[in-house]
C-alpha cells in the first residue's frame, strides 16, 4: 500500500514541476529554441490578407504586403512558409478578421497565422495584423497601424520586428541595412541596401577604390579608406548630414571599426612605419595607440560592451586572431588552427566571433567561440567566402562568396544553413557590413 | 805692269760688280714672284688646311653627336628599364629575395646617377587573402624595398610609398603564374 501512495504522489510531484516549468519559460520563448534556433523551422500561415473595402489599390496592397510579410519572415530562418495553394480559407470571404476558424488551420499543418487587413483611403493605408497560436487558438500580437502608403514596408517590418520579439525576446534586425563595395568599371564605391537586399543605392561617387565600409553604432556615421586623392585614407562620413572628417597620414589608413556607443573608432595606420592599431576619435584625432607588437597588425573588432578588441596580427609568423582586454592590456591569441586567419567580427551577443580562414588558396567562414571553444566551419568547398559581418540580433552572418563566379553578397544563419545570394548588382560586391538597428526607421 | 795690273783688278772687281748688279735685280724680281707664289701657295696651303680643320670639326661634331645620342639612348634604357623591371614577393612576405636586391642595386645605382629625381615605390599582392590584409602586405611590401634602398645610400625624402593591395593586378588569372606576377614592387618616377 505504502508503495502505491509513494509512486502516485512522485507522479503528482513530477507532474507539478512539468507545468510549473513550462509556466517559468514565458509567454513567447516556446516557441523558439534560443539554443537550437534553427534546429526546426515553424509552419506558419500567411494568407493574402483581406481587402476591408475593395478597390485595385486595396488588391494590390494586400498581395504586396502580405508578400513582403512572408518573406520577411522567411528571412529569419526561422520559419517555414507554408504554400498558399494548400490553404482551406479564402480571407476574402472571411466576415471578421477576430473569429478564427484554427481547424481549418491545424488541418494543413500550421502552428502560427498571420492574418491582416488592408484598406487605402485617400492615399492613407491602414493594416490590422494579427499573430495566432492555431494549437492553442490564442492570439500572440495583434496591432493596427496608419500611414502613408510609401510607408506600408516600414509597417509591415514594424508587426515583424513584433512577432520576432514576441517570439524570441529578441528586437530582431528589420530596421537595420547592409553597407557593401561594389566593383563596376574597374572602380569601387560603398552602397547601402535595406537588410533583405532591397532599395541598393549608391553612397560614394569616388570615381577611384574605395574601400571596407564601417556603420558607427547609432547608424549615423560610415566610415571608409579611399584613394580618392591618391593614396588610401581614412574617411569618416556622417550620411544625412555632409560632414565628415579625413585621417590622411602617410602610409595606409585601412579598417575602421567604430566603438559601440561611443564616438570613437579604432583603425590601423601605419604612418610609424608599422601597420599598427590605434583609437581615434569621431572627429579623426588619434587618443592611443592599441598594438605594439613589431609586425602587421590590423581588423580591430570590438566586443559589444567594448571592454575587449579583436584583431588580426602576424606576430607570431602567421596572421592569426588575438584578443586584447583594452583595461588590462592582456592580448591572447584566440585562433590555432589554419595558417592564415583574418577578417574578424565580434558577434553582438558577445559570445562568439567568425571570421575568414584561408586554406588551399580560398577562405572560408568559421565561427569560434571567445574563450576559443567551439570551432565550426559554415561554408565548405564554394569559392571564395569572406568578410563576415553579424546581423544586429546575432543571428544572421552576412558575406562575400565566389561561389558563382562574380563576388556576391550572401547571408546565413549563424549555423550555417540558408546560404543565399542578398543582392546582383553589374560588376563585383564585396565586403558586407551589417548596420547596428537604426533609431530613425 | 801696276797699271795694268791695277786695271785689270778694277776689271775683275768692277764687271762681277755689273754682274751682280744685274743678278741682284734679277733676284729681287725672282723674290717677288716667289714671294706671291709663296703667298698663294700659303693661301692655298691656309684654305686647304682651313677645310681640313673644318672637315674635322664636323667629323668631332658628329663623332660628339653620336656620342650623346648613344649616351641618352643609354639613360632612355636605364630610365625604362628602371620603370619597367619589378622586384617579386613570394606569397604572404616581405622578404626581399636575393634576385630582388640585385635590381634594386641597380635601381639605386640609377637614383645615383640621377640625384634630382624622386620617385614612389608601389606594394602589391596577389588576389589571395583578404583585400584589407593585402593593403597592409602591400605597404610592408612598399617599405622592405625603400629601406634597402636607404641603407644604399638614397635619401629617404625621395622615395615615396604606397601600397595597393590586391587592388591592381597586372594578370587577372587566378593561377599561380598569374599570383606570381602580381606579387611585386613597382617603381614610378614622380
Amino acid at each position: 500500500m505504502k508503495k502505491y501512495y509513494i509512486k502516485t504522489i512522485g507522479l503528482i510531484i513530477i507532474a507539478s514541476f512539468m507545468m510549473v516549468g513550462t509556466g517559468i519559460c514565458g509567454a513567447g520563448y516556446d516557441y523558439i529554441d534560443i539554443t537550437h534556433p534553427f534546429l526546426r523551422k515553424i509552419p506558419i500561415a500567411i494568407p493574402v490578407f483581406k481587402e476591408i473595402y475593395p478597390s485595385d489599390a486595396t488588391k494590390h496592397l494586400s498581395k504586396t504586403a502580405s508578400d513582403l510579410l512572408a518573406e520577411t519572415l522567411e528571412f529569419t530562418g526561422y520559419f517555414k512558409i507554408l504554400d498558399r495553394d494548400a490553404f482551406l480559407v479564402d480571407m476574402q470571404t472571411v466576415t471578421s478578421l477576430a473569429n478564427v476558424n484554427f481547424y481549418n488551420w491545424t488541418s494543413i499543418g500550421a502552428e502560427l497565422l498571420v492574418t491582416g487587413g488592408g484598406l487605402i483611403q485617400n492615399n492613407q493605408v491602414e493594416l490590422e495584423l494579427r499573430l495566432y497560436d492555431t494549437f492553442k487558438e490564442k492570439l500572440l500580437v495583434g496591432k493596427r497601424y496608419k500611414g502613408l502608403v510609401k510607408d506600408q514596408r516600414k509597417i509591415v517590418r514594424r508587426f515583424c520586428s513584433e512577432i520576432i520579439f514576441f517570439l524570441t525576446g529578441n528586437k530582431g534586425f528589420f530596421n537595420s541595412e547592409i553597407a557593401f563595395v561594389s566593383k563596376n568599371s574597374g572602380n569601387k564605391e560603398i552602397y547601402v541596401c535595406e537588410f533583405d537586399g532591397y532599395n541598393p543605392r549608391q553612397i560614394t561617387h569616388t570615381k577611384s577604390i574605395t574601400l571596407s565600409p564601417a556603420w558607427s553604432s547609432d547608424g549615423k556615421w560610415l566610415a571608409y579608406t579611399s584613394y580618392a586623392k591618391g593614396k588610401p585614407d581614412l574617411y569618416l562620413k556622417h550620411l544625412r548630414q555632409k560632414r565628415g572628417a579625413v585621417i590622411s597620414k602617410k602610409g595606409i589608413n585601412i579598417t575602421p571599426a567604430w566603438v559601440p556607443n561611443k564616438f570613437e573608432l579604432a583603425a590601423t595606420l601605419s604612418f610609424s612605419g608599422d601597420p599598427e592599431i590605434y583609437l581615434l576619435t569621431g572627429t579623426g584625432k588619434i587618443i592611443k595607440r592599441l598594438t605594439k607588437k613589431r609586425g602587421i597588425d590590423l581588423s580591430p573588432t570590438w566586443s559589444p560592451d567594448a571592454k575587449h578588441m579583436g584583431f588580426v596580427s602576424k606576430r607570431s609568423g602567421t596572421p592569426q586572431i588575438y584578443i586584447k582586454d583594452i583595461s588590462s592590456g592582456a592580448v591572447k591569441r584566440l585562433t590555432f588552427q589554419g595558417r592564415y586567419n583574418t577578417q574578424p567580427s565580434w558577434s553582438p551577443k558577445g559570445d562568439k566571433l567568425a571570421y575568414a580562414g584561408m586554406e588551399n588558396g580560398h577562405n572560408d567562414i568559421f565561427v569560434i567561440g571567445i574563450d576559443g571553444q567551439g570551432l565550426i566551419q559554415l561554408t565548405h568547398d564554394q569559392g571564395d567566402n569572406e568578410a563576415p559581418s553579424w546581423s544586429p540580433d546575432g543571428s544572421l552572418i552576412v558575406f562575400s562568396s565566389t561561389r558563382e563566379g562574380l563576388s556576391r553578397i550572401y547571408v546565413m544563419t549563424s549555423y550555417g544553413t540558408d546560404q543565399r545570394r542578398l543582392l546582383a548588382l553589374e560588376g563585383e560586391q564585396t565586403e558586407p557590413d551589417w548596420s547596428p538597428r537604426m533609431v530613425n526607421n | 805692269m801696276r797699271k795694268k795690273l791695277l786695271i785689270n783688278l778694277a776689271m775683275v772687281l768692277v764687271i762681277p760688280g755689273f754682274l751682280f748688279t744685274v743678278s741682284c735685280a734679277k733676284k729681287t724680281i725672282k723674290d717677288d714672284t716667289s714671294l706671291v707664289q709663296e703667298a698663294e701657295d700659303e693661301a692655298a696651303a691656309k684654305a686647304a688646311a682651313e677645310k681640313a680643320r673644318l672637315e674635322e670639326m664636323a667629323r668631332q661634331r658628329a663623332i660628339e653627336e653620336q656620342r650623346l645620342q648613344d649616351e641618352s639612348e643609354r639613360m632612355a634604357s636605364a630610365r625604362d628599364l628602371f620603370l619597367n623591371e619589378n622586384i617579386f614577393f613570394e606569397f604572404d612576405s616581405a622578404v626581399l629575395l636575393a634576385e630582388a636586391q640585385a635590381i634594386l642595386k641597380n635601381k639605386g645605382e640609377w637614383l645615383m646617377n640621377n640625384p634630382d629625381v624622386t620617385v614612389t615605390i608601389e606594394g602589391h599582392c596577389d588576389e589571395r587573402g583578404t583585400n584589407e590584409y593585402n593593403l597592409a602586405l602591400g605597404d610592408r611590401r612598399a617599405a622592405s624595398a625603400k629601406t634597402f634602398l636607404m641603407d644604399l645610400g638614397i635619401s629617404g625624402s625621395r622615395l615615396n610609398c604606397i601600397s595597393y593591395g590586391e587592388e591592381r593586378p597586372v594578370d587577372p588569372g587566378h593561377n599561380e603564374e598569374a599570383w606570381a606576377k602580381n606579387r611585386r614592387g613597382h617603381f614610378t618616377i614622380n
